[in-house]
């Protein structure tokens, strides 16, 4: 029985390395979306245009190959990253992208009359943006935000491709030592759908405490 | 210079999108406590005149004055040099304005729209925010709806919320666009009854835009006629009403009489 | 030099050969996944209840599981079972569903955006359910789907380089071995990316000009 709490106990820390990536890569996904998605919304051309670079770049290949790129190619120009740090890195700059259109779509979808309203009051470009835009984009942000979650989970088993000990990486370990195809992949199968459905229940949960007020037309308002 | 200090002041100001001019040289003068009511057909300019004057719309020519300071520019040297950010925030301080449809934060309760606005901009205690909130709902009659959000409420009610914010804020110049358009005919009274307090009182200078012509004359000092970007004919509502000198201004009445409704 | 040119342009005809079995894959890839879409779509609409959850929990599955580990699943378990199947149709299956799960929700969308009263208008005229189907409801539900069917299958081309897992031998693929047996990684996967930023690019515009296209047809319609 001993062997078997071996593997339960690979699983278990298979998991934990996939949740520490999921969560640090997260933040980053939400640093990058939020800095490019606002600054997408500049009407300064020179201000859009890294961001909207930096965008299609990530949005233009899939993560896999940036994963590799940046484990494999970057030391050649001598950049040399730990598989975590590429991990986090590539896997925030990724969603973070996708995150990106979602940050300035929201952004972008804030009537109009909003804005208006608190420059009649005379709040600031800043206040503007903090009081009254940004409250109401991030209500819209969060339904898309929770999916790219859950596709950021989902990019997570690619990190065992280059040496992390994720779930994926620790499944295929036993599924090695033990021969036992089936169980070892079914496990995590469902481990994922797991974690990627408590995504799914959380970002519903803030989702609702945060249309408070909303949820009748804000358009009409 | 007139013995009462200007409120707002346009001089020949023009504006264009593109090609096509929406005000052409208007020049009016307003001082300060007047009301005013601008009256005219749709596109005539009304509404463009109220958002040059909360710096929603920039001017292509001509100065405007508020407050005996020029808005949409800054002294320099002998001349004038456009506006910069902090000269406009600078200005808007003395200056309100409700809209046709609101606008009101839909994220935020009626308290929070009427005490927030002030904290933020005006640098008022919180304390000091909220007491003035709840007084200032209480003259619009709902003290009862402070802990409700604007999608709660009904459009009059929306509007007096939106009425009471902008007053939070005490701007000198109240500037109102057709604030009662947007709303079902039996809620109209409601908001005129506010709006007639806050003339009544007499302190604050109201540039008003509606089509409720009976409610122009009776709160307005004066009305200023629209048409096609410039002013027509402005005078004392009885005599705008009751005797107007221009053939445009007669037309427009009697279009508005026809289409049912009263001008006294 | 960090970069070398010659070795570059050695290895273009390689990967470029590797490219093709890319496309081959997305093309087949593509054709299973809008197959897989309608199928789980029809299902989901289904009145047999017992279907109809099953087929919603299974596209649910496939959405919140990673492709890899689902790659995996398909490469490893079905030879458990005595099927085996040669690498690129395991991959192309893995794609095909994988994106079908998806496209079945822009099937609903689509299906669900046909007014109410196109419906009635086939029972009046006394058309039969097949006919309603092919004359009247997808000629309407098609067209507004094609933008989101388009950007699926764009995605679908990215992801196909995680064939290269498996040892399809696709673009990806193509410029790992060359890595591998060159010691440079910079080349040839700086080469891969450029290849999928440049045809996802001219893909992303292609789309665009077709819904330019395709909503004026609708307006003037
Ligand atoms: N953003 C814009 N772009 C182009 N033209 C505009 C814009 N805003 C207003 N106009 C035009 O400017 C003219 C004056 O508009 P304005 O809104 O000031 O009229 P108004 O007198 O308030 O009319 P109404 O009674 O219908 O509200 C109209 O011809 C209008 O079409
Ligand atoms: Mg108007």
């Amino acid at each position: 029985m001993s062997q078997f709490s071996d593997y339960a106990w690979m699983i278990l820390d298979g998991t934990w390395v996939t949740v520490k990536i999921t969560v640090v890569a997260s933040v980053v996904a939400v640093i990058v979306a939020l800095l490019t998605g606002v600054a997408r919304t500049s009407k300064f051309f020179w201000i859009r245009l890294g961001p909207t670079l930096f965008v299609e770049l990530f949005r233009g290949t899939s993560c896999y190959v940036q994963l590799f790129w940046a484990f494999f190619a970057l030391p050649f120009i001598g950049i040399s990253l730990t598989p975590f740090v590429a991990s986090v890195l590539v896997l925030g700059a990724n969603v973070g992208s996708y995150g990106s259109e979602v940050v300035r779509g929201a952004i972008a979808g804030v009537p109009r009359g909003q804005t208006e309203a608190s420059v009649a009051l005379n709040f600031t470009k800043l206040q503007r943006f903090r009081h009254v835009v940004f409250p109401q984009a991030l209500v819209a942000m969060l339904p898309p935000a929770g999916n790219l979650f859950i596709d950021l989970l989902k990019l997570t088993p690619l990190t065992s491709l280059i040496t992390m000990s994720d779930l994926t990486y620790n499944a295929m370990a036993v599924r090695q030592q033990t021969g036992s195809t089936f169980i070892a992949l079914a496990t995590i199968l469902v481990g994922y759908f797991l974690m990627s459905s408590a995504i799914a229940w959380a970002i519903g949960r803030i989702e609702r405490r945060a249309s408070r007020g909303l949820e009748t037309g804000p358009r009409a308002a | 210079m007139s013995d009462r200090q200007l409120a707002v002041e346009f001089r020949g100001v023009s504006k264009l999108y593109g090609a096509l001019a929406v005000l052409k040289e208007l020049s009016l003068s307003v001082p300060q406590g007047e009301k005013i009511a601008l009256i005219g057909p749709s596109g005539s300019g009304k509404t463009t005149v109220l958002r040059i004057l909360m710096t929603l719309e920039t001017i292509q020519a001509g100065t405007v004055w508020v407050k005996g300071e020029p808005l949409w520019h800054m002294p320099k040297g002998d001349g004038l040099a456009p506006a910069s950010e902090p000269h406009l925030h600078a200005m808007r301080r003395h200056i309100g304005m409700v809209f046709q449809h609101f606008n009101l934060f839909p994220h935020m309760t009626v308290q929070e729209n009427v005490a927030r606005p002030p904290q933020i901009v005006l640098g008022v205690t919180r304390g000091e925010a909220e007491q003035r909130a709840q007084d200032l709902l209480r003259l619009v009659g709902l003290a009862q709806k402070g802990a409700s959000y604007p999608a709660q409420l009904s459009g009059g009610q929306k509007q007096r919320v939106a009425i009471a914010r902008a007053l939070a804020m005490q701007p000198a110049i109240m500037l109102f666009d057709e604030p009662t358009s947007a709303l079902d005919p039996e809620l109209v009274e409601e908001v005129l009854a506010v709006l007639r307090d806050i003339a009544i009182e007499g302190k604050t200078t109201m540039l008003l835009v509606t089509h409720e012509m009976s409610f122009a004359r009776e709160i307005s000092d004066r009305i200023l006629f629209l048409d096609g970007g410039a002013i027509v004919e402005e005078g004392p509502p009885d005599q705008i009403f009751s005797d107007p000198k221009e053939e445009r201004t007669r037309l427009f009445l009697k279009k508005i009489i026809a289409a049912g409704h009263r001008i006294d | 030099m960090i970069w070398d040119w010659d070795f570059a342009l050695r290895i273009i005809p390689d990967i470029l050969r590797g490219l093709g079995t890319t496309v081959i894959a997305t093309f087949f890839g593509s054709l299973l996944a809008l197959a897989v879409g309608l199928v789980i779509a029809l299902a989901n609409r289904s009145d047999v209840t017992a279907v109809r959850r099953s087929s919603r929990g299974f596209a649910e599955f496939i959405r919140r599981t990673p492709l890899l580990v689902q790659l995996y699943f398909i490469y490893f378990v079905l030879p458990q079972a005595g099927i085996v199947l040669p690498p690129l149709l395991c991959g192309v299956i893995a794609l095909g569903l994988h994106t079908g799960a998806y496209l079945s929700e822009v099937y609903r969308a689509g299906i669900d955006g046909v007014p109410r009263g196109q419906w009635e208008a086939a029972r009046a005229l006394n058309y039969q359910q097949g006919q309603t189907w092919l004359k009247i409801i997808l000629p309407q539900a098609i067209p507004p789907m094609i933008p989101a069917i388009g950007n699926y299958i764009i995605l679908m081309f990215k992801d196909s380089a995680l064939l290269s897992i498996i040892a399809v031998p696709e673009l990806m693929s193509m410029s790992r071995n060359i890595g591998n047996d060159s010691y440079r990684y910079l080349e040839p996967l700086t080469i891969a990316a450029i290849l999928y930023l440049l045809l996802s690019g001219i893909a992303v515009l292609l789309l665009r000009i077709i819904e330019s296209r395709s909503g004026m047809a609708r307006l003037t319609g």
